[in-house]
């Protein structure tokens, strides 16, 4: 069919995939996909970071200028590379390009440039902000960053501001991404929120400290990367890496419902939609998945929800610690620490202990005994045969 | 005398008002193009002319004309870029303020050409009065039948509409003007789409300079060709250059892009040389945010040639030891004049400009204004001027307009070549303070490599 296709194809003909390589990594993508879309099909080191740009978000990206890369050839149609880097958040591809993330000298340099930028004025305080653990600026920072500041002057601040009776805008951690004004733009049905001033004084604002107050306006803080808006109701609660994430939902008439929990034992501490693998929202049916207010700010009882399971936490986030994953037997040093004898120990502790051999947050739904069962073998058989649904 | 085409008749009295201008064989272009020509002769005219556009990146107008998308029951739209902000540019406010009437004139032949029947003037805030003149031209333009429906019996509308800036430089950034004129925040746009494909509400747009749409006029009358034998090279006919700083004569010129740069300077029939008996240490050749260059590589190009005023021998030796033609405005400094003083005033204006969209422009603009303030009050380290051209290397080609670019060339250029400089005022604080640097070895004739 396709060959047919092609044989019949007039001068102009475009094809309905085009193949970019990226770090030397060849896939197909559809046309219209942006590099850093192609990257993220690809996957791990070689998608660039993006600390603007927003898949849900009509408009964002472009800002930040962290997902610079190289773009070595442009198609094949015209193979000259690019004179400069280019942000591949708003950089479509086109057939046959061939594009250097991580393999290029000149994007991670430029790239150690923006996040020496970003920092140069942000207060630093992750010890006290909330944001810490799930911030992709500390992120960025921890991947791109330097030890130490060149900066050696007066960092810019402002005044913290309360929008309304659930969010805080604390600008002097801003990076000034604007997801949180196209949140305002495309979600909300009044614009009260922009951008006052210009150049290194811009700051985010609602216009003379109006008050953000209607159904949707939590998910800015969702969008925010850095810790600039956050949660009145959680703020200095607890950290994101004590609290236990869980998936639950509940019939909402405003929203899809669809959350994560923040758990202290059964106390919810604060209610936040799901995120994908890129930090953003997750889609449901191939719409973003945000949540109104009142899931957010006033469902915080545990008889609230309904509860899914646990959340997956990527195993390089901080939130992650003390989590049963990837867990990993410990090497026996304990006979070359002897000379080659074989001591008999009264118990080894990793043979009993059978809850360490499953990846709980890898279960579609909550563990039971079921879970760990083993056969005669001693082999478990019970992960992944939990469905979620009680016998 | 070079020959003048833009402002050969801007010292007649009155010609500010239609009677005069008509008088003067204004208004001519138009009744050429609309009664014997059709809108592709016109494009075809101004490529043969080779005019390239004046605000400053040099590109050429025709192709730039013919790269605009023609898709079917979508306006195209002309903006004539009037936001003229550069520090050391006023050629636009020149020929706004003394002859309304040729943009007005360029405006229509130009909107014929692309079939733009709504075209905008977006002008600066600052120009207040100006704004008031243009509006003048343009009823004094309509009521005659220059302008509205159905001018001259050809079907062809067009209405021109001033637009007031708020007093932001960014604007004169050609999407960010287009963001403002939708009335948006002047955050330049993200290219592509170009505005060629997707400008003034998404439409397809040509911005031009106002020099640019003006001298469509003298094309139209003489022809392509005429236009395009004045000039050397690509650089094709006249130029008008805003010059001032410390020369006797400072003021808007109409020059034929063929004089040499010392010949601007010192002839009588330009600057007139420099002011009270100075000598000349260092030169912007095009508007701020071109790189600055000492005497000695001003007047001869690093091979040794006699520097032109062209857009070709003032760019020679690319960066390195060159500059830009950039939007014509010409600041000359004297001996007397402090290059760290100068760099500062320059990072402070591009700090308070940035539009803040984009982060290595936003905080990189900011961080080099402080180093340089330091530096220039007596506090600055040696490692300083390292990490100021580290900093202004990671912000050009960074960002998602030229600002960034326009920020970080005047830094670079001045430490390329006046580096000695900026060291004194380390290493001598406290003399910084009290004189400045002089002349030192600026303007000694460079040696030529054999080859």
């Amino acid at each position: 069919m396709a060959e047919e296709i092609k044989k019949e194809a007039p001068a102009n003909f475009k094809p309905d995939s085009y193949r970019v390589t990226i770090d030397n990594i060849t896939i197909e993508v559809p046309p219209g996909t942006t590099i850093l879309n192609a990257a993220r099909q690809i996957g791990g080191d070689v998608t660039p970071p993006a600390m603007c740009y927003y898949s849900k978000l009509q408009g964002s990206g472009g800002k930040c200028r962290t997902c610079l890369v190289e773009v070595a050839a442009g198609s094949n149609a015209d193979p000259r590379p690019m004179p400069k880097l280019v942000a591949s958040c708003r950089t479509n591809v086109m057939d046959g390009m061939v594009v250097k993330n991580i393999t290029s000298e000149k994007v991670l340099e430029a790239r150690a440039a923006v996040v020496e930028f970003l920092l140069i004025n942000h207060p630093l305080d992750c010890p006290i902000c909330d944001q810490a653990g799930e911030c992709h600026l500390q992120d960025l920072g921890y991947d791109h960053g330097k030890e130490g500041t060149r900066y050696e002057f007066r960092r810019r601040t402002f005044e913290k501001e309360d929008i309304g009776p659930y969010i805080q805008l604390h600008m002097t951690r801003c990076i000034l991404c604007y997801r949180c004004t196209y949140v305002a733009d495309q979600l909300t049905d009044r614009r009260v929120h922009g951008i006052l001033d210009r150049g290194d004084q811009a700051e985010i604002s609602t216009y003379i400290s109006k008050a953000i107050d209607n159904d949707f306006s939590g998910n800015m803080i969702d969008v925010c990367p850095v810790g600039a808006l956050t949660d009145r109701t959680f703020r200095f609660k607890n950290r994101v890496w004590f609290t236990r994430p869980i998936d639950a939902h509940r019939d909402c008439d405003k929203c899809c419902g669809k959350v994560t929990l923040w758990n202290r034992g059964d106390e919810v501490l604060r209610v936040t939609v799901r995120k994908d693998p890129w930090g953003e929202v997750q889609s449901y049916d191939g719409k973003p998945g945000w949540i109104c207010n009142t899931c957010r700010f006033d469902k915080k009882h545990i008889n609230d929800w309904v509860i899914e399971g646990p959340t997956r936490i990527n195993r390089h986030s901080v939130i992650s610690q003390g989590h049963y994953l990837g867990f990993k037997k410990p090497q026996e040093t304990i006979s070359e620490v002897m000379g080659g004898r074989h001591p008999k120990l009264m118990m080894d502790i990793h043979s009993i202990s059978d809850v360490n051999i499953v990846d709980i947050s890898q279960l579609p739904g909550p563990a039971t005994s079921n879970t760990f069962e083993k056969d005669l073998n001693g082999v478990n058989i019970g992960m992944g045969t939990n469905t979620g649904e009680k016998d | 005398m070079g020959s003048k085409l833009l402002l050969d008749k801007v010292h007649i009295e009155n010609i500010r008002s239609y009677d005069v201008y008509r008088r003067e064989g204004g208004y001519r272009s138009v009744e050429k193009a609309i009664r014997s020509m059709n809108p592709v002769a016109v494009m075809e005219e101004v490529k043969k002319s080779g005019l390239r556009g004046r605000g400053g990146a040099g590109f050429p107008t025709g192709m730039k004309w013919s790269f605009l998308a023609k898709p079917e029951g979508v306006p195209r739209y002309l903006v004539c870029n009037a936001d003229e902000s550069e520090p050391g540019t006023f050629k636009d406010r020149y020929l706004m303020e003394f002859i309304p009437h040729l943009l007005i004139e360029g405006l229509i032949v130009s909107s014929y050409a692309i079939g733009s029947n709504r075209t905008y003037i977006y002008i600066r805030g600052e120009f207040k009065w100006i704004i008031d003149i243009l509006e003048q031209a343009i009823t004094e333009a309509k009521n005659n039948g220059w302008l509205g429906k159905n001018i001259l019996g050809s079907g062809f509308d067009c209405e021109i509409y001033v637009h007031s800036g708020a007093g932001a430089y960014i604007c004169g950034e050609e999407t960010a003007l287009l963001e403002s004129l939708e009335g948006k925040r002047g955050n330049p746009r993200i290219k592509p789409p170009f505005p060629a494909v997707r400008g003034l509400w998404d439409c397809p747009t040509v911005v031009n300079n106002v020099e640019t749409i003006a001298a469509v006029v003298p094309i139209i009358n003489d022809g392509g060709d005429n236009y395009a034998k004045i000039g050397t090279g690509k650089s094709t006919g006249t130029k008008l250059i805003s010059s001032c700083g410390n020369i006797k004569k400072p003021g808007v010129y109409e020059i034929e892009m063929s004089i040499s740069v010392e010949e601007f300077i010192y002839s009588d029939e330009y600057c007139g040389g420099i002011a009270n008996g100075r000598r000349l240490k260092a030169c912007i050749p095009g508007g701020s945010s071109v790189p600055i260059l000492p005497a000695n590589l001003l007047l001869k190009t690093a091979k040794g040639d006699s520097r032109m005023m062209t857009y070709e021998s003032l760019a020679d030796g690319g960066f390195q030891s060159g500059s830009m033609m950039g939007s014509g405005g010409f600041i000359v400094l004297d001996e007397d004049q402090c290059v760290v003083r100068h760099t500062y005033t320059l990072a402070r204006f591009y700090r308070h400009e940035s539009c803040g969209q984009c982060s290595p422009c936003r905080e990189g603009t900011g961080w080099m204004e402080k180093i340089l303030l330091n530096i220039e009050n007596g506090k600055g380290k040696m490692s300083d001027i390292d990490l100021l051209w580290d900093i202004q290397r990671k912000i050009e080609g960074n960002t998602i307009c030229p600002l960034g670019d326009a920020a970080a060339w005047p830094v670079a250029a001045a430490i390329r070549h006046f580096r000695d400089e900026f060291e004194w005022h380390i290493t001598n604080p406290d003399d910084a303070q009290r004189r400045n640097y002089g002349l030192a070895n600026y303007a000694e004739p460079l040696k030529v490599v054999a080859v």
